[in-house]
C-alpha cells in the first residue's frame, strides 16, 4: 500500500529538485527545517526519530539536502519526512511536513475488531510492521 | 451631520414625560469611547421624516436602558454610567436614507462570558422599533477585558492541525449527499469511500439528527467503522462530524458522548441549537479533547440583506468566543452568497490574532483577539477540482474546503471524486511554494496534475464549465481607495 | 576588457538534442543589466588605491560575465570552480572585497542566495573527538547558497600538536570544494608567506583555487589619502602642520612592527583625536567650529612612534 501522511503524499513521489524547491520555500518563510525517519508509522505516532537538530538560520537548501542525502545514507530503507517549524507568536508549531523517503515495500497496516457491550467495536489500527523488531521492520535484511 | 450634544441635565432630566432620545443622554457626541467600552456599529434606515440622529439615540437607548418615557426609577442607579452613548454617525456612502451609528456600551451592561447575554442586550429589543424602517448589527468591538472571558474555540486550528497531523495545505471534507434518506449502513460506505479516496472529514448534514430513517446511534457506529477502516488503508488520521444536534441539551450530551466512546475525533452542532447550548457544547468539547465543528444552519435568513438583519462578521465574532472550532465562512466561488472582500474580512475575523480596521472588507473596528484560539472557517457549497487555484487565492491554507457534489457526483465514483480533489489540491500547493504564478497557471498546473490522475482528468471535464455568477447582495460600502479616521 | 557594442555571434553547430541556444548577444547590454558596473564603481570609492587588486576583480568579473553567456549558449555546461585565496597583511581590505565579490557572484548567478560567512579556524574545529566534523557542517550548512571566508586559514593545520583536530576539517572542506561547487564558493585568506606554507602542506588546496589574489601593502601617499577620507567622513581635518607631521607618522610608523594598514591608520587618529580633545578642554576662551574641526601637529606629535619606542600610539 501506500502511506499517504504528509503533504503531498497523493503526487508521484518528489524528486530531489522538487524537495529543494519546499525546502527552499520554507526557508525563505523564515521556518526550521527538520529531518525525522521511522519505522513505525502509526497515525497517531507523532515523534519520529529526529535526524540532527532542526536547522535554523540556513540561507539556502543546499545546506538541508545535505543533511537528507546523509540520512538516506543511514535510513533509505525507512520513511524519512521533512517538516518546517514556525516559531512566529499565534503558531509556535509545524507549517509544512511532508515524506522524502519510502521504504521499497509498505504493508501498511490492519483494523483490530475488539466488540465491546453492545454494538460497540473498539478499533485499534495495527502496523504490520511492527510484527517484527525494531532494525528488521522493512527492506528484508 | 455630528451636532453638539443636546442632553438635558439636572432636574429637568427626569420630569415626568415622554422626552427625545437624544435629549435623554443617548446621543453624547463628545464621548471618548473606553477601552474596556463594547461597540456596536449598526446600519440605521429611520422612517422617513425621522431624524437620524434621534434614530441612532433611540437604537442606543432602547438597547440599553431606556423606555419610551421618562422614569424616575432612573434617578436610584448611576445612570450615565449604564446609558449607551451614541458618539457618532455617519451617512452611509452611496446609500441615501441609511446611516451608520457607533455606540458604545459600559463592560457593566454585559454578563461575563455569555453570548446570551451579549445578544439579548444589543440585538433583543431594538430590531422591531417602529421608527426605524430597517436597522443592521454591521460590527461589534469587543474589548480584550470582554473577549478574556470566553474559553474561545476548545481546539483552535494549530491544535487540530497537530491533532490530525496534516500541516501545510488546507484541510479536505465532503458532505454526505442525498441530504437526507440513507440508512445507517449506506451512510456509512459513503463515508469510507469518501475518506479513503483521500479526504480528510466527512460530514454529516445539519438536518441529519434522529430521523426514522436513520437513529443517530446506526449513523455514529456505522461512521466510525467507516472511519477506522480508511485511516488503517491510509495511514492518515481521518474523522467525520456527527451531528449531535438535538432537540434537548440532554440528549446532545447523551450523543456527544457516545461520539467520545466510539473514538471520534470531532461533532457537529448546528447553529440553531442557539447560543448557550452552543457554549456548553464547546465546553463538553475542550473537556473532552473534541474538534467541534459548527454548521451556521438558519443565518442567512437574517445575515444576507444588506439593510436589515445581523451581519455574518458579528456571528463569526460571537462564534469565536462562544468556542466553535469550524465555521462555514463561504467559498466566494461556489454556489452560495458571499464577495471576495467581505468573505475576506470574515476569514480574518475567525483566523487572524488582530484585525486592523479595514472598511473595503467590512471591518469596521481594530479587533484584538489576545491570544484566543483560531477558529478555522470552512467553504462549502458548490466548488469543485476544477476552481482549486481560486479557492486557494482567496481562501488561502488554514480552511477546510468541502465538495460534497464534486466528491459524490464524480462520474467514476465516490473514491475517485475525492482522489481527485485531492491530488489537485497538493498540486496546487506544490506549485505555489515553487513561486509558480498559480492563480494564473492554475488551469494548467490542474491539467498537468492529471495526467498522472484519471479522476481528475475525469473530475475537470465533467465540471469544466460549472461556475455561479449572480449579483451580489451584501458587498462592502467602502471601495480600497477610502480611508476613514476612528 | 573593453565593453563596446559588440554582437556576438554564435558558432555553428550547437549539439541538436539540447533546446536552443541563445544565438546572439549584446554584450555591454549584459554587463548593464547583471549591474556588476555598480558593484566594481562601489569598490572603487570604499577602497582607496588597490590597482592591482581591483584590476584583478574586474578580470575575474569579466571572465565569469562570459562564462554565464556561454553556458547561456551552450557552449560551456561544466561549473566553473570559483574558490579564490587573498593573501596580504591585516587592513588591506581582503574583507571588503570577499563582500563586493560574493556580490558580483550572486548577481551574475554563480551564488545562489550571496551571503557571506565569515568565521576563522575556532569555528569549524573541534575540541575533542567527534566535535569536529558536525561544528564544520553546520557552518558549511549556513554557508551554502553564499560565500565562505575563512581568514588565516592556515591555523587549521597545526601539525606540532598531535591532539588537534584541524585535519577533518580540512577533509571536509576540500571536499566540499570539489564537489559541491555549485552550491559554495570558499574563500581562503590570511598572510602571504604562511598561506604558501600552509598550501605547500596541503596540496589538494591549491588544485581547488582558481584565483589567487594578493593585497599589497598600502603606499604613503595611499595611506595619507585614506587618512583624510576618514577625517572628512568624521568632518575632522589637518591643518597644515599637522598633515605634514602626519605624513612623517607614516613613513615611521610603516616600519614599526604589527602595522596593520587601514585599521592601524583608524587607530592612530582616533588617539590623535583623543589629543585634541585633551587639548580643546584645556583652552581657554571661545571656540568656533573651525577649531573644533582642526587636528594641529602638536596632537600628531606627541605620539609615541616619533620618540622612536615600540610600536604604538
Amino acid at each position: 500500500m501506500r502511506i499517504t501522511q504528509g503533504c503531498f503524499s497523493f503526487l508521484p513521489d518528489l524528486t530531489d529538485e522538487q524537495i529543494f524547491r519546499q525546502v527552499q520555500y520554507c526557508l525563505e518563510k523564515g521556518w526550521a527545517v527538520n529531518i525525522e525517519f521511522t519505522d513505525d508509522p502509526h497515525p497517531r505516532n507523532s515523534f519520529w526519530e529526529m535526524w540532527g537538530l532542526p536547522m535554523f538560520d540556513l540561507r539556502d537548501a543546499a545546506g538541508v539536502m545535505m543533511e537528507l542525502t546523509e540520512c538516506r545514507k543511514v535510513y533509505g530503507d525507512l520513511y524519512i519526512r521533512m517538516s518546517a517549524f514556525d516559531s512566529s507568536h499565534g503558531w509556535e508549531s509545524q507549517r509544512l511536513s511532508f515524506i522524502v523517503n519510502r521504504p521499497k515495500n509498505e504493508p501498511g497496516f490492519r483494523l483490530e475488531r475488539h466488540e465491546v457491550e453492545g454494538r460497540n467495536i473498539r478499533y485499534t489500527t495495527k502496523s504490520y510492521a511492527v510484527d517484527r523488531p525494531e532494525g528488521g521492520r522493512y527492506g528484508g535484511k | 451631520m455630528n451636532q453638539h450634544s443636546m442632553t438635558v441635565h439636572g432636574k429637568d432630566r427626569y420630569k415626568s414625560g415622554v422626552m427625545e432620545y437624544k435629549k435623554m443622554g443617548y446621543w453624547e457626541p463628545d464621548y471618548q469611547p473606553k477601552d474596556t467600552d463594547i461597540i456596536a456599529l449598526f446600519r440605521v434606515t429611520p422612517q422617513d421624516g425621522v431624524d437620524p440622529i434621534e434614530a441612532s439615540a433611540a437604537v442606543a437607548g432602547e438597547s440599553s436602558t431606556a423606555t419610551w418615557t421618562v422614569v424616575w426609577t432612573d434617578r436610584l442607579t448611576a445612570a450615565e454610567k449604564y446609558r449607551a452613548k451614541c458618539y457618532r454617525v455617519d451617512p452611509v456612502p452611496n446609500s441615501p436614507g441609511q446611516y451608520f451609528a457607533y455606540i458604545a456600551y459600559d463592560l457593566d451592561l454585559f454578563e461575563p462570558g455569555s453570548i446570551a447575554n451579549l445578544s439579548a442586550s444589543i440585538i433583543g429589543n431594538v430590531f422591531g422599533f417602529k421608527p426605524l424602517k430597517a436597522l443592521r448589527l454591521e460590527d461589534m468591538r469587543l474589548p480584550v477585558a470582554y473577549v478574556k472571558t470566553f474559553q474561545g474555540p476548545a481546539t483552535g486550528i494549530v491544535v487540530e492541525r497537530e491533532r490530525m497531523d496534516k500541516f501545510g495545505r488546507p484541510l479536505l471534507g465532503a458532505t454526505v449527499k442525498p441530504k437526507l434518506g440513507l440508512s445507517g449502513r449506506n451512510y456509512g460506505r459513503v463515508v469510507y469511500e469518501a475518506l479513503k479516496g483521500g479526504l480528510d472529514f466527512t460530514k454529516d448534514d445539519e438536518n441529519i439528527n434522529s430521523q426514522p430513517f436513520m437513529h443517530w446511534r446506526e449513523r455514529f457506529l456505522y461512521c466510525m467503522e467507516a472511519v477506522n477502516k480508511a485511516q488503517a488503508a491510509s495511514g492518515e488520521i481521518k474523522g467525520t462530524y456527527l451531528n449531535v444536534t438535538a432537540g434537548t441539551m440532554e440528549d446532545m450530551y447523551e450523543r456527544a458522548e457516545f461520539a467520545r466512546e466510539l473514538g471520534s475525533v470531532i461533532v457537529m452542532i448546528d447553529l440553531v441549537i442557539g447560543y448557550t447550548a452552543i457554549q456548553s457544547m464547546a465546553k463538553w468539547a475542550r473537556r473532552n479533547d473534541m474538534i467541534l465543528h459548527l454548521h451556521r444552519a438558519g443565518h442567512s435568513t437574517y445575515t444576507r440583506q444588506r439593510n436589515h438583519g445581523v451581519s455574518f462578521r458579528v456571528i463569526a465574532k460571537w462564534m469565536r468566543l462562544a468556542g466553535v472550532d469550524h465555521i462555514h465562512a463561504g467559498t466566494v466561488v461556489g454556489k452560495l452568497e458571499g464577495d471576495p472582500a467581505t468573505t475576506r474580512g470574515y476569514y480574518d475575523i475567525c483566523r487572524e490574532d488582530y484585525n486592523p480596521m479595514r472598511l473595503e472588507h467590512g471591518v469596521f473596528f481594530d479587533q484584538q483577539w489576545a491570544s484566543l484560539n483560531k477558529l478555522m472557517p470552512v467553504a462549502s457549497g458548490g466548488i469543485h477540482a476544477g476552481q482549486m487555484h481560486q479557492l486557494l487565492d482567496h481562501l488561502g491554507e488554514d480552511v477546510i474546503l468541502q465538495f460534497g457534489g464534486g466528491t459524490i457526483g464524480h462520474p467514476m465514483g465516490i473514491q475517485a471524486g475525492a482522489t481527485a480533489n485531492r491530488v489537485a489540491l497538493e498540486a496546487m500547493i506544490l506549485a505555489r511554494n515553487e513561486g509558480r504564478d498559480y492563480l494564473h497557471e492554475g488551469p494548467e498546473i490542474l491539467a498537468k496534475a492529471a495526467q498522472t490522475c484519471t479522476p481528475l482528468k475525469s473530475a475537470l471535464e465533467v465540471w469544466k464549465d460549472v461556475t455561479f455568477n449572480y449579483e451580489s447582495t451584501d458587498m462592502p460600502d467602502y471601495a480600497p481607495t477610502a480611508s476613514v479616521s476612528m | 576588457m573593453a565593453a563596446s557594442e559588440r554582437q556576438v555571434i554564435a558558432l555553428a553547430g550547437s549539439p541538436v538534442d539540447l533546446p536552443a541556444a541563445a544565438e546572439q548577444v549584446d554584450l555591454r547590454r549584459e554587463f548593464n543589466e547583471v549591474g556588476i558596473g555598480e558593484v566594481l564603481d562601489q569598490l572603487d570609492r570604499e577602497l582607496i588605491g588597490l590597482k592591482p587588486v581591483k584590476t584583478r576583480i574586474r578580470e575575474i568579473a569579466s571572465l565569469l560575465l562570459i562564462e554565464r553567456i556561454r553556458k547561456r549558449m551552450h557552449l560551456s555546461s561544466d561549473v566553473p570552480t570559483l574558490h579564490m585565496s587573498f593573501t596580504g597583511n591585516p587592513g588591506t581590505g581582503k574583507t571588503t572585497v570577499a563582500l563586493r565579490i560574493a556580490s558580483i557572484l550572486h548577481r551574475l548567478g554563480f551564488v545562489r542566495r550571496g551571503q557571506v560567512v565569515s568565521v576563522t579556524r575556532d569555528e569549524l574545529v573541534g575540541q575533542y573527538i567527534g566535535h569536529t566534523a558536525p561544528k564544520t557542517k553546520e557552518i558549511l550548512k549556513k554557508a551554502m547558497g553564499g560565500v565562505l571566508f575563512i581568514d588565516e586559514a592556515y591555523y587549521l593545520h597545526r601539525p606540532d600538536n598531535e591532539r588537534d583536530y584541524g585535519q577533518e576539517a580540512i577533509e571536509i572542506l576540500l571536499q566540499v570544494m570539489e564537489s559541491q561547487r555549485e552550491d559554495l564558493v570558499v574563500i581562503l585568506a590570511g598572510y602571504g608567506d604562511r598561506m604558501d606554507k600552509f598550501f605547500a602542506s596541503n596540496p589538494g588546496f591549491r588544485s581547488r583555487i582558481a584565483h589567487h589574489i594578493d593585497f599589497p601593502d598600502y603606499s604613503d601617499d595611499e595611506l595619507l589619502d585614506i587618512s583624510e577620507l576618514m577625517l572628512r567622513g568624521m568632518n575632522y581635518k589637518f591643518s597644515a602642520g599637522a598633515r605634514d607631521a602626519f605624513i612623517r607618522y607614516i613613513g615611521l610608523r610603516k616600519s614599526q612592527p604589527l602595522f596593520s594598514n587601514a585599521r592601524s591608520i583608524r587607530n592612530a587618529l582616533d588617539r590623535i583625536r583623543l589629543r585634541q580633545a585633551n587639548r580643546l578642554v584645556d583652552f581657554d576662551g571661545v571656540l568656533t567650529a573651525d577649531d573644533i574641526m582642526s587636528l594641529e601637529a602638536s596632537d600628531v606629535l606627541a605620539s609615541r612612534v616619533f620618540s622612536k619606542g615600540s610600536s604604538g600610539s
